[in-house]
């Protein structure tokens, strides 16, 4: 996957889609497929494929490889991982620590997260209460420079 | 792109690695604030290189490392 995609074609159908397919991961109680955005947006499902695979290669969305199933929808991932977050009382998986208090942004709401340390292995509960984390002692680290944060995203 | 309990521990996971960025979990919170607070918007647009760039450079992400492709 190239590092830079913010050129990719994507129309206002598409960004239509993208938002149907972010507020469906929220209300749903499972992960949305290309069948239920098809249907919140009226359009044929074979056009919503076709759009989700442009919404991917733009990093609007990430789709399992060679498939039609959505993997991400940053910060929200569809896939368990370690890092978890809790927000009114329902839990979501974030692709990585970044993302897990980008659960609570995107939400605009507290939450508790639960990650793992890499060093110790031992487990890191954060709260969150108005925006800011409630352990300042925690730290964050980025092993990939931002230029290949696209070249494997699954892996950053 | 992971936690860690304090410094200490980053850093000697980091004694065999090279590479990478640390910065504080107040930053990070901070930057997944100003990066992640639109993503639910129904009013979304995507953003372009340079207003991604702006968010890294405004939380003083501004190295090499943070600069964007």
């Amino acid at each position: 996957m190239a590092g830079r995609a913010y050129d990719a074609a994507m129309n206002d159908d598409d960004i239509r889609l993208r938002i149907a397919t972010y507020r469906l991961f929220v209300e749903m109680d499972r992960v949305p497929t290309v069948d239920d955005v098809a249907a919140a947006v009226g359009l044929p499902i074979d056009e919503a494929i076709l759009a989700w695979h442009r919404l991917a290669e733009a990093h609007a969305i990430v789709l399992e490889p060679g498939t039609n199933r959505l993997r991400m929808a940053n910060p929200f991932s569809a896939v368990p991982t370690s890092h978890r977050v809790r927000v009114a009382g329902r839990w979501w998986f974030a692709n990585c620590a970044w993302d897990a208090f980008g659960i609570c942004a995107a939400l605009h709401a507290d939450g508790r997260i639960e990650s793992t340390c890499l060093d110790c292995g031992e487990r890191i509960d954060v709260e969150v209460r108005d925006r800011q984390p409630d352990d300042a002692s925690l730290v964050f680290h980025c092993g990939v420079p931002a230029a290949s944060w696209w070249d494997d995203i699954v892996f950053t | 792109m992971n936690l860690f309990r304090s410094e200490e521990h980053v850093n000697r996971w980091r004694s065999d690695r090279v590479g990478g960025a640390t910065v504080s979990v107040d930053l990070l919170c901070d930057l997944a604030h100003a990066w992640w607070g639109d993503r639910l918007d129904p009013a979304w647009r995507p953003r372009d290189r340079a207003q991604n760039q702006a968010i890294l450079d405004d939380l003083g992400l501004v190295d090499d490392f943070w600069r964007l492709p």
